[in-house]
């Protein structure tokens, strides 16, 4: 458990935090309880650059991709590009060992320029260590499926698809998982009113307005 | 007993009363069966087992009977309605007519055929008839899968089952039920002596035969539903139900009598061992005194009465066996219906133990060694009796 | 989910399709399992889950951090206080604060109680399904006396919300102790017993071995973890590669399998249940006295960042990737489930098997759907 506080200072690559309202959320109304304080909407968590035997070998691998090392709370990431996923996974995975892919997700950042950033979590057996990508995806792009390097990203590309309607190229079976087939929407995005669902819900079938 | 009957029906006119009271009786038999199953079962898995209904659950099986007579008689639509009306009837009365067959005492009207087991083995086979019409008649997935696969399962282990009481049969000299059990009266000793492995092929073939665990698969819950009886409610799965159970207590009094002696007490021909006669009497006493016991125990005053009044009627029948009179017309029946108890629990013991066979494995179990093992005991049996001559 | 199924036409085409619907006695939940058959072998399956989807990685972004946690324990409802052990954990390392050695122990304690119980309900329920009804009393027997001390630690059963982020809420209760190491006493012989009713028994044996065979590389390849990638012969448990809770300071083994078919899985549980004991014996020992809980503010706002942090759970490895952005509620909270990610490999360890094996490897794999779903 680290005991140093983060470093704070504004990092390479991250537009500073720009004071704007909450996301799209409705305005918070009469729920005392839920104080929304006045902070920043978030563009992203900030991170101190680190370096070490993985970035320099990525970074003589692939001298023309923009690989950004971050580190926050000693836990590492990259940031990629959109484009050189799958290159990069398929080199981590057979040269430098990250063979277990953890997990797959997705994070929905509105302010942001692309607003989306596909989550890698991935683990090294023989060297005992984590490594995390983020790829930043914006709202119309698609990125490339990393099923053929590791085969266990099926669902979980399907289920950030499902969520957050990324699409993933070449994926061998893009469709919903969770949420029935003839769903609208992609729940996980800010700005997907779970209110307006309900009320749409209540319209549609139950022929009334929902009074909330 | 000699009625002044006309000799046109007098020989047909105690079987015919017997008849008629098994099947009035036996149904009601069948429910205990059940409810005996359910106790062994839940003392098998550490709990008691119905608790509510009657003192220690002893009046269970009658509302059993009356919710299944009340069910709402359902028939999917696509079904072929008279095959599926049919396929029950077939199972019950195939089974109720052989169960009618099984001599229970030396003293009870049973006709004694002279080809009595193989009546009794082609009736089962013609049981057979009404599961498969059954699954095939309830025009759906499930069960058709259940019935074909329980057909498939019964053919082959009937052959198995065959072979096995040929061995028995080698050693009994006859095919007539009665007969058997004579001859073991005769020569002083129960067949399972000279057959053993007869008597365990027997005991495993009887259990695919039945549908019982570990050969239950085409019944089996967790795969498809129910098998040949998805969609069977009410009475009709009720009398599926009836038929299942009499096949079981057919089963276990075929082995009764070949192997185990019928209605003989063990060491019949032992005079020493006379007083093995009064175990009647001992039995159905210490059953009172357990029932008393129970009864001590019970929280409410109606469960006090109904074990006391059970414990006290099973404490006089036991003193009024002790008249001869009344001992030796008992005693055949009760020998009979206490082996065909234990086997009975022998079923039931063995359905809560062990895991249940996947399909191909019990094919492969009935074909590649029940058969042929059982075919080897026949030849060795002829051997040995070839040579004991 | 509303994957239209083709009409069956068993009679007179070669491949049959029969749907496990969701309602199914061996689904272990609402799992959908459509199975292509060519008679009775299983050419192919494809599960169809999300019945019991309820939203919780949204409903995180609307609670508190305090408020979120007994949301945790609902996803794997059978070993709840795991769920809340890596939420908590997770948090306060976004917090930057340690639970006291007092609470690492209790909770160390509490969750290896819990991978008992979720292992012996397991046991009950894949032996139920194998056609071995009796093993599902005992072990539920077995549960009853865990499910105790967790009802007498924090009054609940199931869905515990045992710890909360900084430590824990409740002081042990007066017999703690005795009682978990009564039931260190009392469980070792029930494992025995259940071996004795199932490992040596034949049809066990034949219904479990050689089934649903997952290969080591497949099985890292598909993200599998837990004990199915145990028994594939992979020694890798979390509770000794990144030790969090009290485990560092504990003695215990992992136990792993050599061919990775049903039966490695199901010794490798058996085994993690013993071992779970010897940890209980270990730590029960070993409280130390303090304090229970960290300080903490009342009202959380962990600073601008993220954290993904994990730990083994009795399914496999149980991640919390929590995002933060300076405000009491998280923006970001996303749940790794063990369970969905190793249904996955149900496809690959169904090939070429009967239709009665796919029951087998669907218990064997240990999902329960509230984490599948979430």
């Amino acid at each position: 458990m680290p005991e140093e506080k983060p470093p704070e200072p504004p990092k390479p690559g991250e537009s500073p935090a720009a004071p704007a309202a909450p996301g799209a959320k409705p305005a918070p109304e009469a729920k005392p309880h839920l104080e929304k304080p006045a902070v920043a909407a978030p563009t992203g968590p900030v991170g101190a650059p680190w370096s070490g035997e993985i970035v320099e070998t990525l970074k003589s691998t692939f001298p023309d991709i923009a690989i950004q090392p971050f580190a926050y709370l000693t836990q590492n990431y990259l940031l990629l590009p959109r484009e050189s996923i799958v290159p990069v996974a398929m080199f981590l995975k057979t040269e430098l060992h990250f063979t277990l892919l953890a997990d797959l997700t997705a994070a929905d950042y509105p302010k942001k320029e692309k607003r989306f950033e596909v989550i890698y979590q991935l683990y090294s057996f023989s060297r005992n260590e984590r490594l995390r990508l983020k790829v930043p995806v914006g709202e119309q792009e698609s990125i490339e499926s990393v099923v053929p390097v590791w085969s266990g990203a099926d669902w979980m590309e399907r289920e950030v698809f499902d969520m957050f309607g990324i699409r993933f190229e070449h994926h061998p079976n893009l469709k919903r998982i969770l949420l029935p087939d003839e769903w609208e929407g992609h729940p996980l995005r800010k700005d997907y009113s779970i209110l307006q669902q309900d009320e749409r819900w209540v319209r549609e079938n139950l022929h009334i307005e929902s009074g909330q | 007993m000699q009625l002044p009957l006309p000799p046109a029906i007098a020989p047909y006119f105690w079987p015919v009363v017997y008849g008629v009271v098994l099947l009035a009786v036996f149904p009601l038999l069948a429910g205990y069966i059940v409810l005996l199953e359910r106790k062994v079962m839940a003392d098998i898995q550490a709990r008691l087992g119905p608790m509510r209904v009657g003192p220690h659950g002893l009046l269970q099986p009658i509302a059993d009977a009356v919710k299944l007579l009340l069910k709402e008689d359902i028939i999917p639509e696509m079904t072929d309605k008279w095959v599926f009306w049919v396929s029950p009837i077939i199972s019950v009365v195939t089974a109720l007519v052989a169960l009618f067959l099984i001599p229970m005492s030396d003293l009870l009207p049973v006709p004694d055929l002279n080809i009595g087991l193989l009546f009794i083995l082609s009736l089962t086979s013609v049981g057979i008839l009404g599961i498969i019409l059954g699954g095939w008649s309830s025009n759906s997935h499930y069960p058709l899968l259940g019935a074909l696969r329980s057909t498939a399962q019964l053919v082959s282990y009937e052959v198995a089952l065959g072979f096995a009481v040929v061995g028995g049969l080698m050693v009994a000299g006859t095919l007539s039920m009665q007969e058997m059990v004579r001859n073991q009266l005769a020569q002083g000793v129960w067949f399972v002596f000279y057959q053993p492995v007869a008597f365990l092929i027997y005991f495993i073939a009887a259990l695919a035969e039945t549908n019982r665990v570990p050969f239950d698969m085409p019944e089996a819950e967790s795969e498809i539903v129910a098998g040949y009886h998805t969609e069977y409610s009410g009475f009709r799965f009720a009398l599926y139900f009836l038929a299942e159970y009499s096949n079981i207590v057919i089963v276990c009094s075929i082995a009764t009598t070949l192997f185990l002696g019928g209605w003989l007490r063990p060491f019949p021909n032992v005079q020493a061992l006379d007083f093995l006669n009064y175990f009647p009497v001992v039995a159905l006493v210490g059953l009172g005194a357990f029932c008393l016991l129970g009864a001590a125990r019970e929280a409410r005053m109606i469960e006090k009465l109904g074990m006391a009044g059970l414990g006290g009627a099973f404490v006089v029948a036991g003193l009024v066996c002790l008249v001869p009179a009344v001992l030796t017309a008992i005693s055949g029946l009760f020998w009979f219906v206490l082996k065909v108890c234990l086997g009975i629990y022998t079923f039931i013991w063995i359905r809560f133990t062990l895991p249940r066979y996947r399909y191909d494995q019990l094919m492969r179990i009935g074909w590649q060694w029940l058969i042929p093992l059982a075919i080897a005991n026949v030849i060795v049996t002829g051997i040995v009796m070839m040579l004991w001559q | 989910m509303a994957t239209t199924t083709p009409q069956a036409t068993f009679l007179d085409a070669n491949e049959i399709v029969i749907n496990m619907g969701p309602q199914h006695p061996s689904t272990h939940g609402v799992l959908r399992v459509i199975l292509r058959l060519d008679g009775e072998k299983v050419l192919g399956t494809e599960c169809v889950i999300g019945y019991l989807h309820r939203g919780v990685e949204k409903i995180a972004e609307n609670r508190t951090y305090v408020q979120f946690a007994p949301y945790v324990d609902r996803m794997d409802y059978v070993a709840a206080v795991s769920n809340g052990l890596g939420y908590c954990e997770a948090i306060e390392k976004l917090l930057n604060v340690e639970a006291p050695p007092r609470a690492r122990y209790v909770r160390t304690i509490l969750t290896e109680l819990n991978r008992i119980s979720s292992h012996l309900l397991w046991l009950g329920t894949h032996a139920l399904d194998l056609g071995a009804i009796t093993p599902l009393f005992y072990t539920f027997r077995e549960r009853e006396e865990i499910l105790k001390i967790f009802e007498n630690y924090c009054g609940a059963r199931l869905t515990t919300h045992a710890f909360r982020i900084g430590g824990l809420q409740y002081e042990t209760y007066d017999g703690f102790e005795e009682q978990v190491k009564a039931f260190c006493n009392y469980f070792p012989p029930k494992v025995d017993e259940y071996e004795a009713l199932l490992t040596g028994n034949r049809i066990w044996l034949q219904r479990t071995k050689g089934v649903g065979i997952l290969k080591a590389d497949e099985a890292i390849d598909m993200s599998v973890t837990g004990p199915v990638l145990r028994a594939s012969g992979v020694k890798w448990d979390l509770r000794k590669a990144k030790p969090y809770a009290a485990y560092a300071e504990l003695d215990f083994e992992i136990p792993t399998g050599p061919n990775g078919d049903t039966f490695d899985r199901y010794m490798v549980r058996m085994e993690e249940m013993r071992q779970s004991i010897r940890i209980v014996r270990q730590a029960v020992d070993k409280i130390p006295e303090g304090p229970i809980m960290a300080k903490v503010p009342k009202i959380m706002k962990p600073p601008v960042g993220e954290i993904y942090h994990s730990i083994e759970a009795p399914k496999g490895e149980l991640g919390y990737y929590v995002v933060s952005d300076g405000s009491t509620q998280p923006y970001r909270v996303r749940v790794r489930p063990p369970c969905f990610i190793n249904l996955q490999a149900l496809d690959r360890m169904c090939r070429g098997h009967l239709v009665a094996d796919v029951v087998a490897i669907i218990g064997t794999i240990d999902i329960v759907l509230g984490e599948v779903d979430r």
